[in-house]
C-alpha cells in the first residue's frame, strides 16, 4: 500500500529504513520487478513515467519499459543492459526503503558484493521456467558470505508456468536445499509475476495455493538490522575535536572530543571503555550528537565522546567496551572478494582500511579459491577479478579486527592499491563456514589461529 | 533562526530516540523491547550517515571544500557539518559557483550564513568568464552548463582535493548511479562505467595527485527527507522556498520569474501568481511552482503529495536531452 499523505509526512521521523539489494541473472526480470515495486508503491512520479513512456514509444515498444527507470546511464539505455548499481527510494505506510538495483550479468560478483555489503535483505530472482541455476547458487553463495541478514527468492514469471503450484514447490525445495548447504538460515521464496504484478504488492488470487505474504508485505515486516544491544560497543575514532586551537581563549580550552560512528553496541555515560590498540582504560564522561548532550548512544549513530582521562587517542584508534575487547593483531586471515582487474599475488604490498585506520599490509599467502562455477574449493596461488578466496595478511601496525561473523562493521575491511588508490577487494576477517572453509587451519600461522573461528 | 541556533531548539517528541537524553542513564535494556528501543528513525539514520561521510572526507583529505549555494540541500549539508565537528568550527571553506543570474535573496542568505558561521567563502564566477571571453553565453540563455569550467578551475587553483556536493540520488537518474564518494580524474571527469566499488560504510577517497573526489553526504536522502529534516531541525532557508506573490510567465510548462535575466517574449504573458521554488538555481532556467505553502510543514505536506519530481518540475537545463545531467557530470559538473 502506498502511504497516505498524513502517514508520509510523519514517516521519516518515526519509521525505520530498510536497505534492500536485488540480484538475479540477465533475463530473470529484475528490472521489471524493481519497476513494478516502484510503480505500485507510487514511487514513480508522473514526469519520470512520461519520460520512460516517451523513450519506449520512440523505440517502437507498445508498453513502457520499466527497466528504463533504473537504467540511468546513456550506455545502459543504448545497450539495454544495466552496467552499474542504481539506487532508488520508495516508501510504504510502515517503512522506507533504499533499493540498490544491482546488475545481474557483468562482473556479477563485484556488483553483488557491492550491493550486498550494506543490505539488510537481498531479493534474488529466479525464473520459474528454469528453476535454480548455477548462477542462482553463485549469487546465494556471495549473499551467504556477506552475511546479509535476510534472503528472499522471488520465483518470477510464475504466469509463464500457468501459476503452477508444482513448479513453485520444486523451486522452493531446491532453494531450501542450497540455502541449507550455504548456511543461510531463513531463505523465503515467493511466487511472483513482476510483469503481471502477482504477489508483488498484494497477494494474487491466481496463486491460491500460496499462503505466504506478498513481497512488499514481507519487506515491511522483516526485522531491520541487528539489534545493537546484542553486540559489544565499538567506535573507531574518525576525527579528534579540539576547538581550542581555533579559539584559544574560549571556555573550550580543555575540550577534547572523539568523533565517530558507533560501529556496534551501545554506550552509556559512565561506562568503562578501553582504547585500542593502546589498551588504556578510562570512562565515558559525555556523549554528544551535534550540540545535544545524550546519555546513551548506539550503532549506527554518529557521535562525539569525551573521556574522563586525558589519554593519547587519535584517528584510527577504537574505543571499545572493556569486556571482550579484541586483541589487536598483526597477522590475520580473511576471505577477500577480489574486485579489480589487477590480480592478487602473494607478496603484494597493499593498504588495508579497517574502521578509520589505514595501514600498510603484505599479502602473506593465498590459500584457496572458491570456484563459483561449482562452489568447490580449489588450491590457488593468486586471485583474479571476481574471485573469492582465503588469504593471510600481515599489517604494519596491529589492528583490532574481529570476526566478520560477529560484526559486519568490525570485521570488514578494504584492500587498497597504494599507487592508484583503487579499491581492490572487500575483506571479511576470519570468515569460515562449513561450506566455505577456504583453507584449513594448518595453512594459518599458529598465532593467528587462536581467534580464527 | 540561524543554523546554529536551530539545533539548540527542542526537537519534536520522537519515541524512537532514546539518545535524546530523555531517558535516565541507568535505563534498562530488557530484551523484549531492545529492538524498538535501539532502532534509529529514518531521519536519524540519514543524519548519522551524512555526518560519517563528512568527517571521513575531512579527515582523509588535505583540502576539502563544500559547495554552498544557499539552496536547501547545501544548507542541510552545512547543518550536518556543524553537528559533525561541534563544538569545533567547520574545518573547511565553502564555495559558490555563481552563475551571475542568482536570486538576490539567495545571495543575501548565502553571505549572511557564511558570516554567522565564520566560514571562508570562495566564489567562482561564471560572469567573470563571460566578461573576459573564456566562456560564451548560450543561445538559450541558461548558464547552468557554464558552471563546470569555473568550478574545475577553482578546484585546481585552490588545490581542493575533496568537494562536497548536495546531490541526491533521487533527483535524477544519472545521480542515482553515482557513488557517495566519487573519483574525478585530472580533468574533473566522472567515468560512470568504471566506478570504485563502495563497500559497507568504508569510504575510500584516495586519489592520485591532480585527481579529486566528490562526496555526496545526502546521496540517500529524498526531497521529502530533506524537508522533514529541515522541519525537525528548524533550519532557516531563503524565503523563496515558501509561497510568495511573484511576477512570472509560462515557458515550457514552467513559471519563470520576470527579472533582469529572464524576460518574457512577445507571446508570453506576465502574471502575478502565488508561487514557491523547489530548487534555487540559476534564475534563467529554474522554474517556480504554484503553491500556497507558506510554512515548512505546508511544504512537507506538498512535497509528499507531489506527482512531479523536483527537477522535472523546475529545471529547464535537464530537459535539454535524455542524458543531459550525465553528460554534464562526465565533464565535471556536480
Amino acid at each position: 500500500m502506498p502511504p497516505t499523505l498524513e502517514a508520509a509526512t510523519t514517516l521519516a521521523t518515526k519509521n525505520t529504513l530498510l536497505r534492500l539489494a536485488t540480484a538475479g541473472s540477465v533475463d530473470d526480470g529484475k528490472s521489471t520487478l524493481v519497476g513494478r515495486l516502484l510503480h505500485d508503491t507510487k514511487s514513480v512520479l508522473s514526469d519520470q513515467l512520461a519520460a520512460v513512456e516517451k523513450v519506449s514509444r520512440d523505440r517502437g515498444l507498445t508498453t513502457a519499459d520499466l527497466a528504463l527507470l533504473t537504467d540511468g546511464l546513456r550506455a545502459e539505455r543504448e545497450q539495454g543492459i544495466t552496467i552499474d548499481v542504481a539506487y532508488r527510494y520508495f516508501a510504504t505506510a510502515n517503512r522506507s526503503f533504499i533499493l540498490a538495483d544491482c546488475p545481474g550479468h557483468v562482473q556479477y560478483t563485484r556488483n553483488t558484493v557491492t550491493g550486498s555489503s550494506t543490505a539488510d535483505v537481498v531479493v534474488l530472482l529466479v525464473d520459474a521456467r528454469h528453476g535454480v541455476l548455477e548462477q542462482t547458487r553463485r549469487h546465494l553463495a556471495v549473499v551467504a558470505l556477506l552475511r546479509v541478514p535476510h534472503v528472499i527468492v522471488a520465483v518470477n514469471k510464475i504466469d509463464l508456468v500457468d501459476y503452477s503450484a508444482e513448479v513453485y514447490s520444486q523451486v522452493d525445495s531446491d532453494v531450501q536445499k542450497v540455502a541449507r548447504e550455504l548456511g543461510i538460515p531463513d531463505a523465503v521464496t515467493i511466487p511472483v509475476s513482476a510483469l503481471e504484478g502477482d504477489n508483488i504488492v498484494e497477494r494474487s488470487e491466481r496463486t491460491p495455493w500460496y499462503d505466504g505474504p506478498a513481497l512488499l508485505q514481507l519487506l515491511e515486516e522483516l526485522p531491520g538490522a541487528d539489534d545493537p544491544s546484542d553486540e559489544d560497543f565499538r567506535m573507531p575514532v574518525q576525527y579528534v575535536l579540539r576547538p581550542q586551537s581555533a579559539a584559544p581563549t574560549s571556555e573550550l580550552v580543555d575540550y577534547r572530543g572523539y568523533a565517530g560512528q558507533v560501529n556496534a553496541g551501545v554506550v552509556t555515560v559512565g561506562d568503562e571503555v578501553v582504547i585500542l590498540p593502546s589498551g588504556k582504560r578510562t570512562h565515558v564522561e559525555a556523549i554528544h550528537i551535534g550540540e545535544d548532550d545524550v546519555v546513551q548512544a548506539y550503532a549506527p549513530q554518529s557521535v562525539a565522546v569525551r573521556l574522563a582521562d586525558d589519554l593519547d587517542v587519535s584517528r584510527g584508534d577504537v574505543i571499545a567496551a572493556v569486556g571482550n575487547a579484541p586483541e589487536p593483531v598483526k597477522d590475520f586471515s580473511a576471505l577477500v572478494a577480489w574486485l579489480h582487474e589487477k590480480p592478487l599475488r602473494p607478496g603484494a604490498k597493499v593498504f588495508v582500511k579497517h574502521g578509520a585506520r589505514t595501514v600498510k599490509a603484505i599479502v602473506d599467502k593465498v590459500h584457496r579459491r572458491l570456484d563459483l562455477e561449482n562452489l568447490n574449493l580449489v588450491d590457488a596461488d593468486q586471485l583474479e577479478l571476481n574471485d573469492i578466496g582465503r588469504v593471510t595478511l600481515r599489517v604494519a601496525s596491529p589492528l583490532p579486527v574481529e570476526p566478520y561473523v560477529t560484526s559486519r562493521r568490525s570485521g570488514s575491511f578494504l584492500v587498497i592499491d597504494p599507487p592508484s588508490g583503487s579499491t581492490l577487494a572487500a575483506g571479511m576477517v576470519g570468515v569460515s563456514t562449513t561450506w566455505a572453509d577456504l583453507g584449513t587451519d594448518e595453512d594459518v600461522d599458529s598465532e593467528s589461529d587462536a581467534w580464527v573461528i | 533562526m540561524s543554523i546554529a541556533e536551530g539545533s539548540r531548539q527542542a526537537r519534536p517528541a520522537d519515541g524512537a530516540r532514546p539518545a535524546d537524553g530523555a531517558r535516565p542513564a541507568d535505563v534498562a535494556r530488557p530484551a523484549e523491547v531492545s529492538g524498538p528501543t535501539f532502532a534509529l528513525s529514518q531521519l536519524d539514520t540519514l543524519e548519522a550517515e551524512g555526518i560519517l561521510i563528512i568527517r571521513e572526507i575531512a579527515a582523509e583529505l588535505e583540502r576539502p571544500v563544500l559547495l554552498f549555494s544557499g539552496g536547501k540541500d547545501s544548507v542541510v549539508m552545512l547543518h550536518l557539518a556543524r553537528k559533525a565537528f561541534w563544538p569545533a568550527p567547520i574545518p573547511f571553506p565553502v564555495m559558490h559557483v555563481d552563475t551571475g543570474h542568482n536570486f538576490p535573496e539567495v545571495l543575501e542568505f548565502r553571505d549572511e550564513t557564511v558570516r554567522r558561521l565564520g566560514l571562508r567563502l570562495v566564489v567562482a564566477s561564471v560572469q567573470d568568464y563571460i566578461d573576459d571571453g573564456r566562456l560564451q553565453e548560450r543561445a538559450d540563455g541558461t548558464r547552468n552548463p557554464l558552471q563546470t569550467q569555473p568550478l574545475l578551475d577553482a578546484i585546481s587553483d585552490h588545490q581542493f582535493d575533496g568537494v562536497f556536493g548536495g546531490g541526491r540520488r533521487d533527483e535524477e537518474k544519472a545521480r542515482a548511479k553515482e557513488r557517495v564518494v566519487s573519483l574525478r580524474d585530472e580533468f574533473g571527469q566522472w567515468d560512470p562505467k568504471n566506478q570504485r566499488p563502495e563497500l559497507w560504510s568504508l569510504f575510500n577517497p584516495r586519489h592520485r595527485p591532480g585527481e579529486h573526489v566528490r562526496a555526496f553526504p545526502l546521496s540517500n536522502w529524498t526531497e521529502l527527507d530533506v524537508w522533514q529534516y529541515i522541519e525537525r531541525e528548524q533550519i532557516e532557508l531563503p524565503p523563496l522556498y515558501y509561497a510568495h506573490e511573484r511576477d512570472v510567465f509560462s515557458r515550457n510548462g514552467m513559471w519563470l520569474a520576470v527579472g533582469p535575466w529572464s524576460q518574457p517574449k512577445d507571446d508570453e504573458q506576465v502574471e502575478q501568481r502565488l508561487v514557491r521554488y523547489r530548487t534555487v538555481g540559476d534564475m534563467s532556467c529554474t522554474g517556480a511552482v504554484d503553491s500556497p505553502a507558506r510554512s515548512v510543514h505546508d511544504v512537507v505536506v506538498e512535497v509528499a503529495a507531489s506527482t512531479l519530481t523536483e527537477r522535472g518540475a523546475t529545471r529547464a537545463d535537464d530537459r535539454i536531452s535524455e542524458a543531459a545531467m550525465e553528460d554534464r557530470k562526465k565533464e565535471g559538473y556536480f
